[in-house]
């Protein structure tokens, strides 16, 4: 069989000649790929979570090589990690730090999308790969956190799992399974180490190159939320708007990645715990299934959800009720089919008989665990909640920013006081809030299409440097 | 709206009364020097005061002896003057007492002390505030079955190991608690003498008082106590030094990566504006 042409000298010709791939993916993902030329602040957190990424892979094999997946030393294999190993400290304070740094990073992500409607057609593919990567992550930090095996890891885990024995018919032996044992113990130890170092990872590597694909497919969107490939230049057929990715954005990450790896190595060499945040205090206590610790609260990551959690209690099953007749009502005024009328009217009637229909309803316990997971699913339906004309919340009313931002603050709030003991007074904003973080999706076909949209202009906003 | 302001009213609310509520559970503590942490002579008095008291009941097995390295004691310092046993200078600091033995005899074994200042820190207090208050809020008390309290720790397990180091003192321990019978609230002055018995005046307070306690001692050896109070603090800076060996080296190194950082982010940045410079 005959080599490949090539247009490429030395060793990259050599290369060519035999895999025309290698070549033609670094065009396509890189040298090529335009990228609309008026990315601002926000558009740095995408790579930025490759970085973490590879930063918590890489400590994490190190961390492997030392840890001890047994419930007799892990706990102490960590602290060797940090004593006897050489730069051991330095490795764990890496991943301990990377764990947070990755939800920072992800946060400010997907901040970045629904300010700008990342999500929005074409891209509902990139979206849902994100949002899954989103699960794993979550997936990944709450099986990590056990391995310390401190009193947090413990209890944390013993509460989560728990979580599912409140599922009707199948929860308690379901939990068993999740466990492998009637309480969290060296078998959960040792399955959540392997979904930690292998199965997480994996699924969560090949998310993340779906993500980049279908991105690289539809093309990146942009603060102004124009679509850059409308305006091609005739004589090139490339994007007038556009760059290529390399060597204009990468020299543009990396600068990013400088201020970014400021800001990280700060706290991995001055204050690794981060006021207990990063590394919390009571998991410097070894596992002790026989004393539960007063208070037992989530990494700061997952206190959002865990307060609309812990809000769902019996008294809020009522409100909760109200809130989605209401709900029920709206939409069957919206909608124009018959039949999906009477159908959403049906399920909303079901589900508040459940809620709080006598001898028929569930355990209040259960709808806090159905809330907590649609506190994050409902991520997922953003590209079809959104309705707005304008993409980018610079043609939008100022109004709408405001709402984002209300938003952000509810999400601020109810992380708070899910680091909170509970309380009368927490319970009660725990409440407000789920309130309004549901309303502020539920209702979004509606919002999204009110107000003043400004014109959209046709190229991007873009002042040369 | 109105919702919204009631909210936030109830978020400032929970955060005052949350601070005061913390205030009033738990006595004043002292602030730990925390220069004697920067300070070898300090971290190897409070080394010795560890090996020679502490290590009677509590271990620091997470900790090898040649870790001490660390505080400027060599090798060979450290098993002639810290390890009393056949150990070797690279086995982990452990104690021979057996946890079978230690729940017999104290009801639970003592914890381990490797990463103990760490440990004990809250969002409220600093474990080393709280290990520096325990430490020297010792007082006689006749009717706890080891004759003594604790104003950090009420009815502590822990005996007052280090007594003849800080002396005998006199407590005065102030209480402000609800009335047992009625609806207001009590000033309750307990004064300890030296052998721990008690005189006890309570007082009834006007209006409306928080619930909270404080104390004072009166050493019969001011000298001796302050000494103590410097013993203490070196043995706390030592506990310090224990929970995470390596944060002297960790922060030396910290500031030249940091360096190394700024450089890199200032080339980086000319590197950008000169690519930057052809997009128009």
């Amino acid at each position: 069989m005959p080599l490949h042409k090539t247009e490429y000298k030395g060793v990259l010709g050599w290369i060519d000649q035999r895999m025309p791939s290698a070549m033609i993916e670094y065009r396509k993902h890189l040298s090529e790929y335009y990228a609309p030329k008026n990315f601002n602040f926000w558009y740095f957190f995408g790579s930025l979570a490759i970085v973490v990424l590879a930063i918590q892979i890489t400590t994490g094999i190190f961390l492997t090589m030392h840890y001890k997946p047994d419930a007799r030393f892990a706990f102490e294999s960590v602290e060797y990690i940090m004593r006897d190993v050489p730069g051991g400290w330095f490795i764990r304070y890496m991943h301990s730090t990377g764990a947070s740094f990755f939800f920072i990073v992800v946060y400010l992500h997907m901040f970045r999308a629904l300010l700008y409607g990342s999500y929005r057609t074409p891209r509902e593919m990139v979206w849902i790969f994100g949002c899954l990567i989103f699960l794993c992550l979550m997936g990944e930090a709450f099986f990590g956190y056990l391995l310390p095996w401190g009193q947090m890891s413990y209890w944390g885990a013993q509460v989560i799992v728990n979580l599912f024995s409140a599922i009707p018919v199948i929860g308690p032996d379901l939990s068993v399974l999740i466990r492998g044992d009637y309480v969290v113990s060296d078998a959960t130890l040792n399955r959540f180490f392997a979904f930690h170092v292998i199965a997480i990872p994996l699924v969560l590597v090949g998310l993340v190159a779906a993500h980049i694909l279908a991105l690289h497919d539809v093309g990146s969107n942009n603060p102004d939320g124009i679509e850059i490939k409308e305006k091609l230049d005739p004589a090139t057929g490339k994007p007038l708007d556009g760059i290529p990715f390399h060597p204009y954005y990468t020299v543009h990450d990396i600068m990013g990645l400088g201020v970014f790896l400021i800001v990280f190595f700060s706290v991995v060499f001055f204050m690794p715990e981060m006021g207990g945040y990063f590394l919390e205090w009571n998991n410097f206590i070894p596992a002790d299934p026989l004393q539960t610790p007063p208070h037992i609260a989530p990494v700061w990551y997952f206190t959002p959800y865990y307060s609309i959690l812990r809000a769902t209690t019996e008294p809020f099953m009522l409100a909760l009720a109200a809130g989605l007749a209401v709900y029920a009502l709206l939409l069957f005024f919206a909608l124009r089919s018959r039949l999906a009328r009477f159908a959403v009217l049906g399920a909303a009637a079901v589900v508040i008989v459940l809620m709080i229909g006598g001898p028929l309803k569930l355990d209040p316990k259960l709808w806090g665990v159905v809330l907590m997971g649609a506190s994050v699913l409902i991520f997922i339906a953003l590209p079809w909640l959104d309705q707005s004309p304008a993409k980018s919340m610079r043609y939008r009313p100022a109004w709408h920013f405001w709402l984002l931002i209300g938003f952000v603050v509810v999400f601020l709030v109810l992380g708070y006081f899910g680091t909170q003991p509970p309380s009368p007074v927490n319970e009660r904003v725990s409440q407000i809030g789920t309130l309004l973080y549901f309303a502020f999706f539920l209702l979004m076909p509606w919002w999204s299409r009110m107000g003043e949209f400004k014109p959209v202009p046709s190229r991007v906003t873009f002042a040369a440097h | 709206m109105k919702r919204l302001i009631a909210s936030l009213c109830l978020i400032a609310g929970t955060l005052l009364g949350g601070a005061a509520h913390a205030a009033g559970a738990q006595v004043h503590l002292d602030t730990w020097p925390e220069a004697r942490g920067r300070d070898l002579a300090s971290l190897q008095n409070g080394a010795r005061t560890f090996v020679n008291y502490c290590m009677g009941c509590h271990s620091a097995s997470l900790m090898r002896w040649n870790r001490l390295n660390a505080i400027g004691l060599d090798d060979r310092q450290i098993r002639d003057f810290l390890i009393f046993g056949e150990q070797k200078v690279g086995d982990p600091m452990t104690i021979a007492m057996r946890p079978a033995d230690a729940k017999a005899w104290f009801g639970k074994m003592p914890p381990d002390m490797s990463v103990i200042a760490r440990a004990r820190t809250s969002f409220d207090f600093k474990g080393t505030d709280y290990l520096y208050t325990l430490l020297r809020g010792y007082y006689r008390d006749a009717t706890s079955p080891t004759g003594w309290n604790n104003v950090a720790y009420p009815n502590i397990g822990m005996p007052h190991i280090l007594w003849e180091r800080q002396g005998p003192r006199e407590a005065t321990i102030e209480r402000i608690v609800h009335d047992a019978g009625g609806k207001g609230m009590v000033r309750e002055v307990a004064v300890y003498d030296a052998a721990g018995r008690a005189t006890v005046t309570r007082t009834a307070v006007p209006g409306h008082a928080a619930e909270g306690a404080s104390y004072s001692f009166k050493p019969a050896d001011p000298a001796l106590a302050r000494q103590y109070d410097s013993d203490v603090a070196d043995l706390v800076a030592f506990l310090t030094f224990m929970t995470d060996p390596s944060a002297t080296t960790r922060v030396r190194i910290g500031v030249w990566v940091l360096l190394f950082l700024a450089f890199f982010t200032v080339v980086a940045w000319w590197l950008n504006r000169e690519y930057w410079k052809d997009v128009k």
